[in-house]
């Protein structure tokens, strides 16, 4: 109705994937002890942005 | 806790997005169609998502992650026996009914079939249910962000006393569900009950996967498991004796499996509304089999972490080792078992003690505690927000049938007939704001009257119990009547009753809990009693309906077409491609299903 509701879907988790893969390029490495030496931010951050460029790309699409 | 900078911009973002987009549909509410029916415009995949958000409440994360902590994955009965079959079945056999008959709401296809007043029992029910559900679910979030300390430093900073903070979290989530309602009506809540369930997703997606990793795979999981059996569904499913649930196979397959799931996702207006506002019959018929995709799939997403929680410090695949393990964890936290914390007495610092005399555990806390134990700032900041997310689509699916089923069903009925669209849209306005309002009032009295809310519950427990058999019945034997239908439901609500206030279940005290009239048997659990409960109100419904159906006089078929099986064209879907054909979908389905079942035996 009126709204595609991909686009919000897609802007919404490239925003989040930006922000916490940002973060996660900046952040000191100690602060990733509690998640096993892995840099969750940074890895996750690039999954939500594939994911929202994804949704975005579809909405695209399909008009 | 201690949040930082970026968690709080993780929240703020989300916040905005669901505010934003109730503000974008705005211009869009021009009749009570669109605000309440979403102008029957969704397509499949968004309904479908939909469907499965609604139910996605703090009782889904939080309750079934507790769950798997203390049961294992024989939860997963919840969903792939309570669950998926029920929602096979709305899809193919009763969505052609409700969409088909053009009918507004649930209720309202029962005046359509039967009467007015089996109507109204179904609709004053209701509408007291989503509003107390809602009030339950606005309490549970207030009550964990204050144990969590989530707001501490955000409201510290803002000068706010700590002894507000649950009153502030109540009011904020109040306002923030009650603008994107009011502003956009049911595609608000349906477009933000969707990007509601890819944030729970992607919030617990990763906790899955860090703990698994953590414990050594699903077999490292197993073995530090503290009772073998937590890793089956089925084993020791013979006898109540031999599984944690105290309950046997056919009580399980019949009350959870039929009459409770069958009542819940093919009758309750909460997640069916969902499906009438897809854009076609098929659309809205492949909803709830499209939900039942992920739904087969969320116990790994909500029990795993459950299951991780125990597992974890309670030592490795030697006996001795777990025994060792269990007797440092209770040195770090005493009765502790993994990261699962002690449930503590309200406002004291002892520990709550079962009938045993044994510390209870608080089993709820196992989501809160694995995103804490795994999660960095930045990522916490986004499990938390999926937290919340799921809280408010719980609240928000509440709303929006409540709003509904008071405009169409009570005050269009009862209190203003005849009046223009535009008073309904405005009347939905209204009862968008009050319905929040009286949830507010229910959270309060959950804080005060825990007794009231249990009793409530139960009421409702039992109103629900005997509905599918008057829906079955009412759908595909045409000569069940008006009469039929109300009688037996108020049949059925009194087996319910009494059922239950001649029952008990083991080491529990006449009460709440059963057994205020006489107590003629004892369940081996509470949950073995429910599912009775529910057993015995469907047969007697089912069997004074059709009693009380065969003494009176039937409508004519002319009448009931398009609302009974054997007078309704059935839709047709050869030209479909199969992957768009219902049937296929839920074959598809149900086939995945038995083999989850197979899986894990």
């Amino acid at each position: 109705m009126g709204l595609d509701i991909r686009v919000p879907i897609g802007l919404m988790f490239v925003i989040l994937g930006l922000l916490l893969g940002g973060f996660g390029i900046f952040s000191d490495p100690a602060l990733y002890a509690r998640s096993l030496g892995v840099n969750v931010n940074l890895w996750w951050g690039i999954a939500l942005v594939v994911f929202g460029g994804g949704f975005l790309g579809l909405s695209r699409r399909r008009g | 806790m201690s949040l930082t900078f970026i968690d709080w911009l993780i929240m703020a973002v989300y916040f905005a997005f669901v505010l934003g987009i109730g503000a974008a549909l705005k211009r869009f509410m021009k009749t009570s169609d669109d605000f309440f029916l979403a102008g029957r415009s969704m397509p499949a995949w968004v309904a479908g998502l939909a469907f499965i958000s609604a139910n996605l409440g703090a009782q889904e994360v939080i309750g079934m992650a507790a769950s798997g902590a203390k049961y294992g994955i024989a939860t997963s009965h919840f969903y792939w026996i309570g669950a998926i079959p029920a929602m096979v079945f709305v899809g193919l056999f009763m969505m052609p009914f409700y969409y088909g008959s053009r009918a507004r709401s649930v209720p309202e296809y029962l005046r359509l079939r039967f009467n007015e007043q089996t109507r109204a029992l179904n609709a004053v029910s209701f509408a007291a249910m989503t509003v107390f559900s809602s009030g339950i679910s606005m309490y549970a979030m207030a009550k964990l962000i204050v144990t969590l300390h989530i707001f501490d430093g955000l409201c510290a900073a803002a000068g706010i006393p700590a002894a507000w903070i649950f009153h502030v979290s109540i009011i904020v989530s109040a306002l923030i569900v009650l603008i994107y309602i009011f502003l956009g009506g049911l595609t608000s809540a349906i477009y933000n009950e969707v990007l509601q369930f890819f944030l729970i997703v992607a919030g617990f997606l990763p906790l899955v996967w860090l703990g698994l990793k953590d414990v050594g795979g699903w077999e490292g999981l197993t073995a530090r498991l503290p009772d073998p059996s937590f890793a089956h569904s089925w084993v020791g499913m013979g006898s109540p004796q031999t599984n944690a649930f105290g309950v046997e196979w056919f009580g399980l397959a019949m009350g959870l499996g039929f009459v409770l799931s069958f009542g819940y996702w093919c009758t309750d207006f909460l997640v069916v509304q969902r499906a009438m506002a897809a854009d076609s019959m098929s659309a809205a018929r492949r909803t709830p089999l499209i939900a039942a995709l992920p739904k087969m799939l969320m116990p790994f997403l909500v029990i795993l972490p459950g299951l991780i929680a125990v597992s974890l410090a309670a030592g490795a695949a030697q006996p001795a080792r777990i025994v060792e393990g269990v007797a440092l964890e209770a040195a770090a936290q005493p009765g502790g078992r993994g990261i699962i914390p002690v449930k503590m007495e309200p406002g004291t610092d002892r520990p709550a003690l079962d009938s045993e005399g044994k510390p209870q555990l608080d089993y709820d806390m196992a989501i809160p505690m694995m995103l804490l134990h795994y999660f960095p700032t930045g990522l916490l900041g986004l499990g938390l927000t999926a937290l919340l997310a799921s809280f408010m689509s719980g609240m928000a699916g509440n709303v929006t049938a409540f709003n509904t089923v008071w405009t169409y069903d009570i005050y269009q009925s009862y209190i203003k007939p005849n009046a223009s669209d535009q008073h309904y849209l405005w009347m939905g306005h209204m009862a968008t704001v009050f319905g929040i309002g009286l949830s507010v009032l229910a959270a309060y009295a959950a804080t005060r009257f825990n007794n009231i809310m249990d009793m409530l519950q139960l009421v409702f427990a039992f109103v629900n119990a005997p509905l599918f058999a008057t829906f079955l019945l009412g759908m595909f034997w045409k000569r069940a009547t008006g009469h039929g239908a109300f009688f037996g439901l108020l049949a059925g609500i009194a087996a319910a009753a009494v059922h239950h206030g001649m029952t008990l279940p083991a080491g529990a005290v006449c009460g709440i809990k059963g057994g205020w009239a006489v107590v003629v048997h004892h369940y081996p659990s509470e949950m073995a009693q429910n599912f009775w409960t529910a057993i015995w109100a469907w047969c007697v419904c089912f069997g004074v309906t059709i009693a009380v159906s065969l003494l009176t006089r039937p409508r004519p078929d002319n009448e009931l077409v398009g609302l009974v099986y054997s007078l309704t064209e059935k839709p047709e879907e050869d030209r479909l491609p199969w992957l768009r054909r219902p049937a296929a979908l839920g074959i598809a389905v149900l086939v995945c299903t038995l083999a989850l079942n197979l899986i894990f035996w």
